[in-house]
């Protein structure tokens, strides 16, 4: 099935506001059922090209189509299938939750949408709230409507600008379990975020952005490849270690010792010279290399 | 339900929560206006033979309180959500440009004619008014209001801040509702200031609608329904082709 048209496809996208080249030239698909971050520095683009995808913003050249459809030609089409949630947090303050809910189903021609509104409600713990004035709700809670707002007309394709930036804990991991189910499901989605952890956790695919163009893409699991920078902190019984690894093992304020290696080797023979010259180990810790770091690599080298 | 009567029943809804604010303060001012031009005219001004002033002025105050709230049901709606940014709900479903304007337009008319409804039942209690034309109290009623919500969508498009809509209201809409003949005839004018009178548009939307009450006007209702009837194609057209450039709203 995922053969087929991928969810969302983009060709060539350019975008210049005035001087500002936001897009330059960036290509990419994600296929049905996927689950695709978007990342990048701020300012590289990705609210962009969701706007494009989004019908908000019109792309000076290239093409952009979810599901197949032509977001310009098609737009119809295209914008049933899609549900975005804005990276501002955005309200209306005129109305009640279920209001808002049922006027926003209203816009895709929904009449009776309440039972799926509910269940919305329900898994984003909204349903105390369902008669409060938008105006009156906190900020977590204005991120959920804006998430069940994407969500009325149930989008096959669901987009997420930042959802997570400045929302406490409780939510993002509530948050990312049903955006996890609606995954499983068969809905696809695109993410962007600046927690690069999340992001691990949860994209199959990611792709990385820098100043309008597309500067990796692959599997995440290909992604942790890249680098192979892992690193060891030591607490040693000794003030001082032989004079080969001077340069290559630096003392931090706190009294600990780091040693960067990419090779299991290197570490082996550091571990032999320390032995030979009758340092003892008292603590080791291990950290394997994570997105953080192939995306500082990544965002340096190009 | 569609899209488009999603919308249309938001905007309507939007107006009704602040029912006091968008239909009964417009209504208070049209009666304070009756109550003094009314109470220091009544008894110096005969506009035409035959007719009070009072009852001169009702049709006037009524149209200008149409005019007003109709611009203004659409333009604030626009330029309120697009300053909260919530403007982004509306543009991301799939509603069409003519589907928005349609929307748009059918609150504004129906806020101005409820708020003219309001205003012309407190003034009977004043003035009993016989209706000779209802057809022609009809015509002009929604042509008014349809130009003026017309008009509301495009300064609500344009404008990017609340004091660009207010100068486009104070500079352009107030100029043209007051010099338009509500509290006077412009027979009553120099000739210069008549035939200045006779290129704004509000004047015949007054002109007309007072034909529908007293069954006089300064101008044949048949030219005023012309002119009206050009000017809301006219804006109407304008607007429609910004809306679906995506002028403003779809960068
Ligand atoms: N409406 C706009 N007008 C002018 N410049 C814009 C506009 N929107 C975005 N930009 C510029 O385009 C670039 C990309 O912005 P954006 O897509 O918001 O980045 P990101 O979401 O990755 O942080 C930035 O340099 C930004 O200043
Ligand atoms: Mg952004």
């Amino acid at each position: 099935m995922s053969q087929e048209t991928p969810a969302i496809r983009v060709s060539a996208l350019h975008k210049n506001f005035k001087q500002t080249q936001a897009l330059d030239g960036v290509s990419l698909e994600v296929e049905q059922g996927a689950f695709f971050g978007l990342l990048g520095p701020n300012g590289a683009g990705k609210t962009t090209l969701i706007s494009i995808l989004a019908g908000l913003t019109r792309a000076s050249s290239g093409t952009a189509s979810i599901m197949g459809h032509d977001v310009v030609r098609d737009y119809r089409q295209a914008r049933r299938a899609l549900g975005v949630v804005p990276q501002e947090l955005v309200y209306d303050p005129f109305f009640n939750v279920r209001e808002t809910l049922r006027i926003q189903s209203g816009f895709f021609g929904l009449k009776h949408n309440d039972d799926w509104i509910d269940e919305i409600m329900h898994h984003l713990d909204l349903t105390p709230h369902t008669d409060k004035n938008t105006q009156s709700l906190s900020g977590g809670m204005k991120r959920r409507l804006l998430v069940a707002q994407a969500l009325v007309h149930k989008p096959p394709v669901i987009v997420l600008d930042e959802p997570t930036a400045g929302v406490d804990v409780d939510l993002r991991r509530s948050l990312w379990a049903f955006i996890s189910r609606l995954n499983r499901e068969g809905h696809t989605i695109l993410l962007t975020t600046h927690y690069l952890e999340e992001a691990e956790a949860l994209c199959g695919r990611i792709a990385m952005l820098k100043a309008g163009r597309v500067v990796a893409l692959d599997e995440t699991k290909n992604l942790l490849k890249l680098t192979n920078e892992h690193c060891a902190q030591f607490r040693l019984d000794a003030k001082s270690i032989p004079a080969k690894w001077q340069n290559r093992v630096v003392q931090g304020v706190d009294g600990t010792w780091g040693f960067n290696f990419s090779e299991y080797a290197d570490l082996e023979s550091l571990l032999a010279d320390l032995r030979g010259a009758a340092v003892r180990v008292l603590e080791m810790r291990l950290q394997e290399p994570d997105l953080e770091d192939v995306f500082t690599d990544i965002m340096k080298r190009t | 339900m569609s899209g488009l009567s999603a919308l249309f029943y938001k905007e309507l809804l939007r107006f009704w929560k602040v029912v006091v604010q968008t239909v009964v303060a417009p209504v208070v001012t049209a009666l304070l206006y009756l109550l003094i031009f009314s109470h220091v005219l009544e008894s110096h001004v005969e506009v035409y033979p035959g007719v009070s002033y009072t009852s001169f002025l009702v049709p006037g105050l009524v149209m200008m309180s149409m005019l007003q709230n109709a611009f203004s049901n659409s333009s604030s709606s626009l330029i309120q959500s697009k300053m909260m940014g919530s403007i982004v709900f509306v543009l991301l479903p799939p509603l069409s440009y003519l589907e928005f304007f349609l929307a748009y337009l059918g609150a504004s008319v129906l806020r101005g004619l409820v708020v003219g409804a309001g205003v012309l039942a407190v003034t009977l209690w004043f003035a009993p008014l016989s209706m000779p034309h209802l057809g022609w109290l009809l015509a002009y009623a929604l042509l008014a209001c349809g130009i003026m919500g017309a008009l509301g969508i495009l300064a609500g498009v344009w404008a990017e801040k609340f004091d660009q809509l207010a100068a486009f209201q104070n500079f352009l809409i107030l100029p043209l509702t007051f010099l338009s003949g509500v509290f006077y005839s412009i027979h009553s004018l120099p000739a210069f200031w008549q035939s200045v009178s006779h290129a704004n548009p509000v004047f015949y939307l007054i002109d007309g609608f007072r034909y529908a009450f007293v069954g006089q006007s300064d101008t044949d209702p048949w030219l005023g329904l012309l002119v009206s009837g050009a000017c809301f194609v006219a804006i109407s057209a304008i607007t429609l082709l910004l809306l679906r450039s995506g002028y403003k709203l779809r960068h």
